[in-house]
């Protein structure tokens, strides 16, 4: 498979460590050098959080840099918004329409920006929007967000819808693979 | 077959195949991995000590037994493990002892940004440095070798992006090494003071033993490329240059204490123009001015904050070095900074203390995150433990009265870490402070581990489940209550009456963490037609509470049912999904 720059962005506690792991299997089954670099401690408590999947036959550095990323998968609209810069000229954003206000927003200390897919569809020349909540919902689990967006994913990649099921049977719990599955292919088959 | 390891379980897996037989740490960010992960070898005895100075002091005693032990702690846990550490250095090793000290330039989970290969420098001991995962765990293999070699204990500085990286390892097989044989050594492990002048002259000639080691470490070495550039650096940055800077000839430093010096001296002699890539502090820098060599370092590189590929291009290459992007941000967008979970035990505590107007002298966990808008219910926070000693000292230092409005808050794990004494020290000096023990049942902010007050080992062995109502009764506290912090008005009743009392009291709020609370209550609604739009309940700052416009909604996906906003609300207004 190509070399490619993966920036998965959201808010703490949407799953995007148990994303990027599924992410890293995937790698590691299509034999390529893959390096991955996650924040633990604070910022999983609701704060934003940012994973960075790097794949490619020669990684140095586990950070992405600006301007870098083939694609940025984001869970939170205004987390795309924060990171859009680390995309690359002909990068894809992914962006799942689901506002989580900030903190500085509940308390009215700051605005969430209006028009955020306007902007990001103006300023962007591939940007996919996907409703992830919605097809959680449909596969069974609103915490499956996450693995529906790796679906949208999937389609972006060079890999066998097989390499991703199996990446997802190794990775998840035996209780939540069934679910993750459904999810995944919501996201692969159904989003636009 | 290589297997993708984050640093720290390169580190844990690195220690199994060392034949180690003994780890212990004090969780904390970004180390804690290390003994989760080591906690699974059934080959390894592991454990979570109550704090880091006990840590080491147990490898210590294990080591001296002849065991092979790794101990492990963030950087702000050296500060205080340095006790043993110092006079550890004295009397050196008999089964090898790695300590690995994990840092976080940046801070993105830690009260400050020190830079411990001064400790190594401080206590005459080598500290190795890898760059990623697969030199993680081979160092902490070569590491017991010196360690036992060089009579000393070794220290492995990693940073957060070498710690939560996760990047390609080849596995290799355990090592049985055994235990080596104990022997009664007292002019070796008792330091009094003629001993421990013995051991001193020991550790110097050491010294000079281990800067002829690191001229031959293979982990020093020299990657030549253009001559007219070169780059010494070490850690995570290796990998950024790389990155950025592949043409340049690097010298990589991976032993960085005691530095190379001829080694520097000849790759200085033999390049242009020379930087050194360092985070923090000039710990590379000063010592190879020091030799009365040009190079290049902090005159552009900050000692702030974390470095980056990009930081690195723009420094030396200059800003037309770093790529455009597709697109730029123009406009101020709100931080998302992290929060109190929704269900939090902490947020109802806070709520009443901020309602009774009490100030707060705070301390490091989870709870931390009161001391951030709205709750901004923190007036102190230094480090683990320090709530207690700080609240009595506020109270020495503008009387008795101050301390009717004050109150000590304190988790439940850094209470066992360090919180102890400083109420010991309440109770001796007559202090009539008010400790809040926001017992939590976990060491929640790390990731939930286990502590002396949960019942379970790093194992999930069942052992003695330390009783913090008797543990505080012992200290000399005599008035102790235990409160469910969810009880907004039980909360608010035992808070007003033990800050008025003008003796020392611990109030002990206790219920389980929201994220190890598997029960599953409904979300809350709010009730449009009832709502006036007071936003009392947005006080509570929670993170599902949303104001859109002047109306006020809870968001379903993000509610966990704890009821709070339902006990603030004057109006009947929230009720519990499929109940209105």
């Amino acid at each position: 498979m190509k070399p490619v720059d993966i920036l998965i962005v959201g808010v703490g506690g949407q799953g995007t460590v148990l994303a990027s792991k599924i992410l890293a299997q995937v790698g590691l089954d299509m034999d390529v050098t893959v390096k991955v670099s996650e924040i633990h401690g604070m910022s999983q408590r609701g704060g934003s959080v940012v994973t960075q999947v790097r794949f490619g036959q020669e990684v140095h550095s586990p950070i992405i840099q600006k301007g870098h990323a083939n694609v940025i998968l984001a869970f939170e609209k205004l987390e795309a918004l924060r990171w859009m810069s680390y995309l690359a000229a002909d990068g894809q954003m992914i962006v799942n329409d689901q506002e989580l206000d900030p903190m500085p927003v509940i308390i009215g200390a700051a605005e969430y920006p209006e028009g955020i897919i306007d902007k990001l569809q103006d300023a962007l020349n591939n940007v996919t929007v996907v409703n992830a909540l919605q097809l959680a919902e449909k596969a069974g689990n609103i915490k499956a967000v996450n693995v529906v967006l790796l679906g949208v994913l999937a389609k972006e990649l060079d890999v066998p819808e097989k390499v991703w099921l199996k990446a997802i049977e190794k990775t998840v719990p035996p209780k939540f693979v069934e679910v993750n599955k459904r999810a995944f292919q919501l996201g692969f088959r159904e989003a636009v | 077959m290589k297997t993708l390891l984050s640093g720290n379980e390169a580190i844990a897996r690195g220690a199994y195949e060392a034949g180690v037989t003994v780890a212990t740490a004090y969780p904390g960010t970004p180390s804690t991995e290390i003994v989760e992960t080591i906690a699974q070898y059934d080959e390894i005895y592991s454990e979570w000590a109550p704090n880091e100075k006990v840590a080491l002091e147990v490898g210590i005693g294990a080591s001296i037994a002849g065991a092979r032990v790794l101990v492990a702690m963030k950087h702000v846990g050296v500060n205080v493990a340095a006790d043993p550490l110092l006079t550890f250095s004295y009397t050196g090793v008999n089964g090898g002892l790695v300590l690995v000290s994990a840092e976080d330039p940046g801070m993105h989970s830690s009260q400050n940004e020190q830079d411990n290969r001064y400790y190594a420098k401080f206590a005459k001991i080598p500290m190795l440095e890898p760059s990623d995962s697969q030199e993680a765990k081979d160092m902490v293999k070569m590491a017991f070798a010196m360690s036992e070699t060089f009579d000393t204990p070794v220290m492995i500085r990693t940073t957060t992006r070498i710690a939560h990286s996760q990047t390609p390892v080849e596995l290799e097989e355990r090592q049985e090494v055994g235990i080596k044989e104990y022997v009664k050594d007292p002019k070796k492990y008792v330091m009094i003071p003629a001993y421990g002048r013995m051991r001193h002259r020991f550790v110097e000639e050491r010294r000079l033993r281990l800067e002829k080691e690191s001229e031959a470490s293979p982990w020093n070495r020299i990657e030549w490329g253009d001559r007219s550039i070169g780059i010494i650096t070490s850690g995570i940055n290796y990998q950024y240059v790389k990155e950025v800077l592949g043409h340049a000839s690097i010298l990589k430093i991976g032993m960085v204490n005691p530095l190379p010096k001829q080694m520097i001296i000849d790759f200085v002699s033999r390049v242009d123009k020379v930087y050194v890539v360092e985070d923090l502090e000039p710990f590379i820098e000063e010592q190879v001015k020091s030799w009365g060599l040009k190079v290049t370092g902090k005159e552009i590189f900050p000692r702030t904050g974390e470095f980056s590929p990009e930081l690195i291009a723009e420094k030396i290459l200059g800003s037309a070095a770093v790529k455009e992007a597709a697109a730029a941000v123009s406009e101020d967008i709100p931080v998302r900074p992290p929060v109190l979970c929704p269900g939090c035990p902490h947020r109802g505590m806070y709520y009443v203390i901020n309602k009774l107007k009490l100030k707060v002298t705070g301390d490091i966990g989870c709870y931390t995150l009161g001391a951030l808008p709205p709750l901004e219910a923190m007036d102190s926070c230094i480090c683990m433990g320090a709530s207690i000693g700080t609240a009595l000292g506020m109270e020495k230092a503008r009387g008795e009265e101050f301390s009717r409005n004050l109150v000590a808050v304190i988790g439940d794990s850094t209470f066992m870490h360090s919180g102890i004494t400083g109420l010991l020290d309440v109770v001796y000096n007559k202090g009539t402070t008010t400790t809040i023990i926001l017992d939590n049942r976990t060491t929640a902010m790390t990731g939930h581990q286990d502590h002396p007050g949960t019942g379970y080992t790093v194992k999930k062995e069942e052992t003695v489940e330390v009783d913090l109502a008797q543990l505080v009764k012992a200290l000399g506290i005599r008035r102790v209550v235990e409160v469910d912090p969810y009880d907004l008005e039980k909360v608010e009743a035992v808070l007003k009456k033990e800050t008025r009392a003008a003796e020392p009291s611990v109030i002990i709020a206790k219920r389980s963490c929201a994220l190890l609370d598997k029960s599953s209550r409904p979300a809350m609604v709010i009730d449009q037609d009832k709502c006036t739009g007071c936003k009392r309940c947005m006080k509570l700052g929670c993170p599902a509470i949303a104001l859109d416009g002047e109306r006020v909604s809870i968001n379903y996906t993000q509610c966990n049912g704890c009821e709070l906003c339902t006990q603030v609300c004057r109006f009947d207004a929230i009720e519990k999904a499929g109940e209105q």
